[in-house]
């Protein structure tokens, strides 16, 4: 297999071309948005909860890569059924397996920013744990 | 020192003293369109870094024994040619630091914590690298100056006719601008720009570091007070810079860091400070690392900064030729003539970080991001470009290459 074909998999492509969950949902029981400061990609994250604050809708919107685009949208089937603190406390590597490409570090960054504006909505609106692998950064964007 | 060049610029021949063109990068040729970012090294500056630390190292300026005086004089003999290669007119007045943007903070933190206050007016372009904007719009706010920014107009060029518009009422006391812009190549008038800030009494500060490795530069002709530029860009090592400065200015300032070296004397109630160069370089300077620069100094000279002007022309004019081929591609930025060998582009509905991705996997290194430009991203409307940049060891055929990449780019995710 090509390194295109290892990278850029078909179901990425699919994602890519045709996001899933695409659109924020108005109304919303939690809102964020979030940047990567290495490219200056943008993605906003919006997620409708139910009883036990379990997600039942997911919808992002933003711009960036392609793996940024087609693991935001792969996210969130991921983690719809699910409640807020389980997603809060989900390792990123989840997703990542869920992607099932190779990343390098700068690529891994694209791969997990919609996760963790996910995690940083769900912090602002029900209190659980900011994304770990932000470390303090995210604290700033609480304050936004 | 032997170079193997000719008066006109012959890339062929200079790939031959750069070891990385001879070697695979997974598995293929590197085709290194990043200089912008940071310039390959000839062998003739590893060479001179590794003979110095070899044959003459040891701390300089303090050493009584003779290794010390041989590294002293080589330490001292970089900083003569550094002052040479910008028509500085006294080499006291070169500032060895680690980089441009170290030189930059320098003169912020020195001079403008100092000197500005309310009612002051720091103006930086909507074009800057964030070393040269950051640092300004910080000390601004820590001393309650107005920090604005000259606007570009449609063209992408600086909208000097803003000027008197955005001066207000407020006094300006800085103007900070680039020589060269690192997003989009531009050559910007800052001779104009000078003689309007001096009219007014305000001090010109220059970041140079995208201007250094490409074209002759005079500090006396730009007529300005200020100028920074880092070894890397230009064939030297990282961890070297250069902040040029008027020597009357320089002495008036109070240090940057303090410690070590910079000093005349040290009392428990006061210390007073040494003369410069020395009073702004605290601590053991990166000293092989200044050999280096030196040694990169010559080594452009022998090819000929004319040369390497002329020749970056032409290659982004063929590359903004070759790109205006592709009606799917959009280049930001004035003509060849007008710019350094810098070519900034987006590729229609795919984002830069899969179009360098793509580029990569058959080794053809660009850069995709905002390239510390973010004011100037948001002015073009996007988040990020691509940028392609050469020097003088970049040949059409990696241009070509480029350009069938973002063939490869387009068939699979245009």
């Amino acid at each position: 297999m090509s390194e295109f074909d290892q990278l850029y998999r078909e179901v990425i492509l699919d994602h890519y071309k045709h996001p899933r969950n695409h659109g924020l949902l108005e109304p919303a029981d939690a809102h964020a948005e979030g940047q990567n400061p290495l490219c200056g990609d943008e993605i906003a994250v919006s997620v409708r909860l139910g009883a036990g604050d379990v997600i039942e809708e997911v919808g992002f919107d933003g711009r960036g890569c392609a793996i940024s685009q087609a693991a935001t949208s792969m996210l969130g089937d991921l983690v719809k059924g699910r409640s807020a603190q389980e997603v809060a406390a989900m390792p990123s590597q989840e997703l990542l397996d869920e992607l099932g490409i190779p990343l390098t570090p700068v690529r891994l960054k694209c791969a997990i920013l919609g996760l963790g504006v996910l995690k940083l909505a769900l912090h602002k609106s029900r209190g659980t744990p900011l994304p770990e692998e932000w470390g303090t950064s995210a604290r700033d964007l609480v304050l936004e | 020192m032997a170079v193997t060049a000719h008066p006109k610029l012959d890339a062929e021949r200079l790939r031959t003293d750069f070891a990385v063109f001879d070697e695979l990068v997974n598995g293929k040729p590197v085709a290194f369109l990043d200089s912008a970012a940071s310039s390959q090294k000839p062998r003739q500056v590893l060479d001179a870094m590794r003979d110095f630390y070899e044959h003459s190292y040891a701390n300089v300026h303090r050493g009584v024994y003779r290794l010390a005086e041989r590294a002293t004089t080589a330490f001292e003999g970089a900083r003569q040619k550094v002052a040479a290669f910008i028509n500085a007119p006294d080499a006291r007045e070169v500032i060895f630091t680690r980089n441009a943007t170290e030189g930059l903070n320098l003169v912020a933190y020195a001079w403008g914590l100092v000197n500005l206050g309310p009612g002051d007016v720091v103006l930086v372009t909507e074009l800057e690298h964030h070393s040269n904007f950051v640092p300004w719009q910080y000390i601004a706010k820590r001393t309650g100056a107005d920090f604005r920014m000259i606007p570009l107009d449609e063209q992408g060029e600086l909208d000097l006719a803003a000027l008197e518009r955005i001066e207000g009422d407020g006094a300006v006391k800085i103007v900070a601008t680039n020589l060269v812009s690192n997003a989009l190549g531009t050559i910007n008038a800052v001779d104009q720009l000078a003689v309007w800030s001096h009219e007014r009494g305000a001090l010109v500060v220059i970041d140079a570091a995208q201007a250094a490795p490409h074209r002759k530069i005079d500090v006396q002709a730009l007529d300005c007070d200020f100028l920074a530029f880092s070894a890397h860009k230009m064939c030297g090592p990282s961890g070297a810079g250069a902040l040029w400065g008027r020597a009357e200015l320089l002495e008036a300032m109070e240090p940057f860091n303090v410690g070590g070296h910079m000093i005349r004397k040290v009392e428990p109630e006061e210390t007073t400070w040494g003369d410069l160069p020395h009073k702004f370089e605290a601590g053991t300077s990166p000293i092989a690392e200044a050999v280096g620069f030196g040694a990169a100094v010559d080594y452009l000279e022998a090819v000929g900064l004319d040369a390497i002007e002329e020749y970056e022309h032409e290659l982004a004019g063929y590359a903004l030729a070759q790109l205006g081929e592709l009606p799917w591609v959009t280049s930001y930025g004035p003509p060849a003539r007008r710019r350094a060998g810098i070519v900034s582009f987006n590729v229609d509905g795919v984002h830069p970080h899969d179009v360098a991705q793509i580029l990569d996997f058959d080794g053809v290194a660009i850069r995709a991001g905002h390239h510390c430009c973010q004011p100037l991203m948001r002015k073009l409307g996007v988040a990020a470009t691509n940028r392609a940049s050469f020097y003088l060891y970049t040949i059409p055929e990696e241009i070509d290459r480029l350009v069938e990449g973002l063939h490869k780019v387009k068939k699979s995710l245009g």
